[in-house]
């Protein structure tokens, strides 16, 4: 009992360090939010209907062409999605960050839109132009070359229409990544590189390509995962054209009678792949460093473009047409038309959508209180969870801050739907009966607006060296404080821009939501999926070009907004 | 919330019951016997009842412009107490109903679908309050209620051919389900899905059994657009996305080309499918006395008048008055509607529905 006495050491009592409490909590959390609904998930796929143990879901998952179909499907429409993503978004995004090319301040305006559309509105949007018949933009092809009735320029009920109008919607990820990443990359290394004799191609091959290169190669990653997890728009345009990826074929497996084992046996494989995906990227771009804002930075170096000035504007807005301004002529068209194909004119011109969206339409209302708390919530809880997460794994904080950067990365690789089951069936009974209440939603949207938060802030993080912290922390400050002086105030911006890309994601969220509404949470989305397989095109349509606005409200008020000093400039995205 | 299931003791209890004194067959034959309830009226204590509940919650099959139509006109009626209508595919609200149910999630007060053989097994469940509107007894023939007061018919449906006639003349389009298989047809037609919709599953249901599987098989190899709702496709023939309508609510085509749409509908010659539409009143309803008081209106005269002047469908109200422009039931010539057979067979069709058309 001696030796307890000469433990006595006097504590410092300003030096105890809270963050570690702070932190085990969070991973305590997150270990919740995302293992509870995933080991249900792995349970349910290796079980049998009447129980037990059995890998025969996994059988027929292998064996069934009705499964085997959807995988390729899946993978082949997942690949092609990201090639073509990185092939437009990259120069793109080069373009804006590095050049002199004009309105670069509107084409990032431009995409910034394209990524906040709901890409099943987009998917909408591309029936209304592109459905063979009907479609807005066949119909011009047919007047203007007299072509017959039933011939068309697009298809958009076909693997490339889809595959179209995914890349349209998934592109800006790539963008932003690739774009970011060039404004950050400062100009000295590329000037060094020019006053040694380096030509511009040298330079660009050399410095900013490889310095560009992990942005491409995570927007790939992205973009990827994007298309493999998306189900809104293959829901729309893949099911009538008679083919299933493994996300519409999951929610299929939810009809009654509903057949979860085989659902989560589906969802598996995806699982896997996304997390041999994430390990691939480690390997490339582990062990390289690439914090390239230290304590001294220079700006950006511009590129002329000289005569190429204007083709590349072209360039960009030919791109953008896509994503942007058909899909919201379309949309703009159709709430003001008595009939969605038609293009406005006296004779059909008409406030009867509106109308219907806001007075007859009992829908409405609760689902823009639902979609509102939501989005707010998911945003503010979100933003919190990977500002901590990120810098725990980015600073290396706690032991195992591995397996917290895994688990919040997770999240990527289940796609919504397969997640929605997940807490259903961990959330339908006692102790914890959320099913039925927006909270079981709020823990879907945040679990999967969590990496993408997360990639985001994790990637500001890395970009601000630890030696500003260091230099904190040894003069004496604590972690918070070095946190709270040093790292929060370089961190504004991304944390803003966070904020509003998590409530963007949130408020167009569908594929859990869709399983996991009922009558009194429903929110936009599901709302808009459920008029869509009715064909209630026009209430779609007002629907949409008011999410729409709140969106751009969103981030309009984001770039708006005055913290501290000058004004928060929202162009991540 | 136990009350709301029967026990398999009173399963037995029933049945024995039925064994006991077994009534007359209806089309609802059904192991379930209780005692017919009262025929109740629309009481100024109900309406009052249903005031302080403020809501009633009204899941539905039916087209979402009549829904809501129906809706808004409960709400004029009964100020104070307004409607919330979901709708979807009937197959979906099954499903939906199945799954908050067996949370415990008790949303819904009166539902309606287009599947009479959901209503077989809400009841096997122990799922359905027993309510019989005065109007109902009084003016529906006894093939359109269940006298137990599990289900009322709230409106029959039919699924013929629509057709755009800017895209194919009516002495051109197909009669038969057998003119539907002519490879000129190909890359023309769009279908709605059994596991969406209850007048598709009912239709899918009637024509594998009289014309064979074989049918649907030959059909998908004519480049079928495949919706999900039988009120998308009128929608998909309106916009001149496809020229032929091959299943889905006639009434919306009726009702397009009463609206000067270039839409018509076609009766096939083998026999229209047909999808009698009932609605329950929940046991479990959250707020009981508005799902009564709006399951009684929606089957009174007024509601049942607005089925027929606005959204064209087949009343089962024996004094609602027809409006000209619709052919009468009795003047064609329908498929057999066997609700038994759908709700032992659901789930085969679904399968081989799936098989056939890959989605």
């Amino acid at each position: 009992m001696t030796i307890a006495i000469s433990e006595q050491v006097p504590r410092t009592v300003h030096g105890f360090d809270y963050t570690r409490v702070v932190l085990y909590g969070f991973a305590l959390a997150l270990v919740l939010l995302i293992v509870l609904p995933m080991s249900w998930l792995v349970y349910y796929a290796f079980s049998s209907p009447s129980g037990g143990i059995t890998l025969s879901n996994f059988t027929r998952l292998f064996s069934e062409s009705t499964f085997i179909d959807p995988l390729i499907t899946t993978f082949v429409l997942a690949t092609s999605t990201s090639v073509i993503c990185c092939i437009v978004a990259a120069p793109m995004g080069w373009l804006v960050a590095r050049t002199d090319m004009p309105l670069r301040r509107t084409t990032r305006l431009m995409v910034t839109a394209s990524f906040v559309t709901p890409p099943f509105l987009g998917a909408i949007a591309w029936e209304l132009l592109a459905a063979p018949n009907s479609g807005l933009i066949n119909q011009a092809y047919r007047v203007l070359t007299g072509a017959p009735a039933d011939d068309h320029l697009f298809n958009i009920y076909s693997f490339a229409g889809l595959t179209f109008v995914i890349a349209c919607y998934t592109f800006p990820y790539v963008f932003v990544l690739v774009a970011n990443a060039l404004d950050r990359t400062p100009g000295d290394l590329e000037d060094a590189s020019s006053i040694l004799g380096g030509s511009a191609w040298d330079t660009a091959r050399r410095v900013t390509i490889p310095l560009a290169m992990p942005a491409v190669l995570a927007g790939a990653l992205v973009a990827f995962l994007q298309a493999m997890t998306l189900f809104g728009s293959p829901a729309i345009l893949a099911l009538p054209a008679g083919f299933h990826t493994m996300t519409t074929k999951i929610w299929s497996l939810f009809q009654y009678p509903p057949k979860p084992e085989l659902a989560a046996a589906a969802a598996l494989p995806l699982l896997i792949l996304t997390v041999l995906l994430l390990r691939a990227e480690h390997m490339i771009l582990g062990r390289r460093g690439y914090a390239v804002l230290g304590g001294k930075n220079s700006d950006p170096r511009i590129v002329p473009l000289g005569v190429l000035r204007w083709p590349a504007v072209l360039l960009c807005f030919g791109i953008l047409l896509c994503p942007v301004f058909l899909p919201y002529g379309a949309l703009f068209n159709a709430a003001f038309s008595r009939i969605a194909s038609q293009v406005i004119s006296i004779n059909n011109f008409t406030f009867h959508n509106i109308y219907f969206v806001f007075f007859e339409l009992s829908a409405t209302k609760l689902a823009f209180y639902n979609t509102f708390v939501l989005g707010i919530a998911t945003a503010t809880l979100g933003t919190i969870l990977a500002l901590v997460i990120s810098y725990l794994t980015t600073r290396q904080a706690v032991a195992g801050h591995r397996v917290l950067g895994f688990l919040a990365t997770a999240p990527v690789a289940i796609p919504g739907i397969v997640l929605g089951v997940g807490l259903f069936l961990s959330y339908t009974r006692p102790p914890f009966v959320l099913y039925g209440t927006l909270w079981i939603l709020l823990l879907a949207f945040l679990t999967l607006s969590l990496p993408a938060a997360y990639q985001q802030m994790q990637s500001a993080f890395r970009s601000i060296h630890p030696e500003l912290e260091d230099a904190s922390r040894i003069l004496g400050a604590t972690r918070l404080r070095a946190l709270r002086e040093i790292t929060a105030p370089l961190l504004r911006t991304s944390v803003i821009a966070t904020w509003c890309f998590v409530f963007v994601g949130t408020i167009r969220e569908l594929s859990a939501a869709i399983m996991l509404f009922t009558s009194e949470t429903k929110v936009i989305s599901v709302l808009i999926f459920d008029l869509n397989e009715s064909g209630d095109l026009a209430a779609i349509s007002v629907l949409g070009i008011i999410m729409l606005i709140i969106t751009f409200g969103i981030v309009a008020l984001a770039n708006r907004l005055r913290i501290g000093g000058g004004p928060v400039r929202l162009r991540n995205y | 919330m136990r009350s709301t299931k029967f026990s398999r003791r009173d399963l037995l209890k029933a049945s024995s019951a039925l064994a006991v004194g077994a009534a007359g067959g209806t089309v609802f034959a059904d192991p379930l016997r209780a005692a017919p309830p009262p025929a109740d009226a629309i009481t100024p204590a109900l309406i009052e009842a249903a005031k302080k509940e403020g809501k009633v919650v009204f899941y539905t099959a039916m087209d979402l412009a009549f829904a809501e139509r129906l809706g808004k006109s409960f709400g004029e009626k009964f100020p104070g107490i307004a409607a919330r209508v979901e709708r979807s595919g009937a197959e979906r609200v099954f499903t939906r109903i199945d799954q908050e149910y067996k949370s415990n999630v008790h949303a819904v007060d009166v539902v309606n679908t287009a599947d009479q053989a959901h209503v077989i097994l809400w009841k096997r469940n122990g799922w359905l309050a027993q309510y019989l509107p005065e109007e109902v007894v009084k003016n529906y023939d006894k093939k359109y209620y269940d006298p137990e007061g599990f289900e009322l018919v709230t409106r029959v449906l039919v699924s013929p051919f629509g057709i755009n006639t800017n895209l194919v003349k009516k002495e051109d389009a197909p009669k038969s389900f057998a003119d539907l298989l002519d490879p000129k047809w190909s890359g023309k037609m769009v279908k709605g899905h059994p596991a969406y919709s209850g007048t598709i599953m009912n239709a899918t249901f009637q024509i594998a059994r009289d014309l064979g599987w074989s049918f649907f098989e030959k059909l998908a190899k004519q480049n079928v657009l495949q919706v999900q709702s039988a009120t998308d496709t009128p929608k998909k023939i309106a916009l001149g996305e496809r020229a032929i309508m091959i299943d889905g609510a006639g009434y919306l085509v009726i009702r397009g080309k009463e609206e000067g749409q270039p839409v018509d509908v076609i009766y096939p010659e083998e026999g229209t499918p047909l999808a009698t539409s009932p609605s329950c009143l929940m046991k479990a309803a959250p707020n009981p006395n508005a799902g009564r008081l709006f399951h009684n209106w929606m089957h009174g005269r007024e509601a049942q008048q607005i089925l027929i002047d606005y959204a064209r469908q087949y009343s089962p109200h024996g004094q609602a008055v027809e409006k000209p422009g619709v052919r009468k039931l009795s003047e064609i010539k329908l498929m057999k509607e066997d609700p038994e057979g759908v709700e032992k067979s659901a789930d085969e069709v679904k399968r081989r529905y799936a098989e056939i058309f890959k989605v």
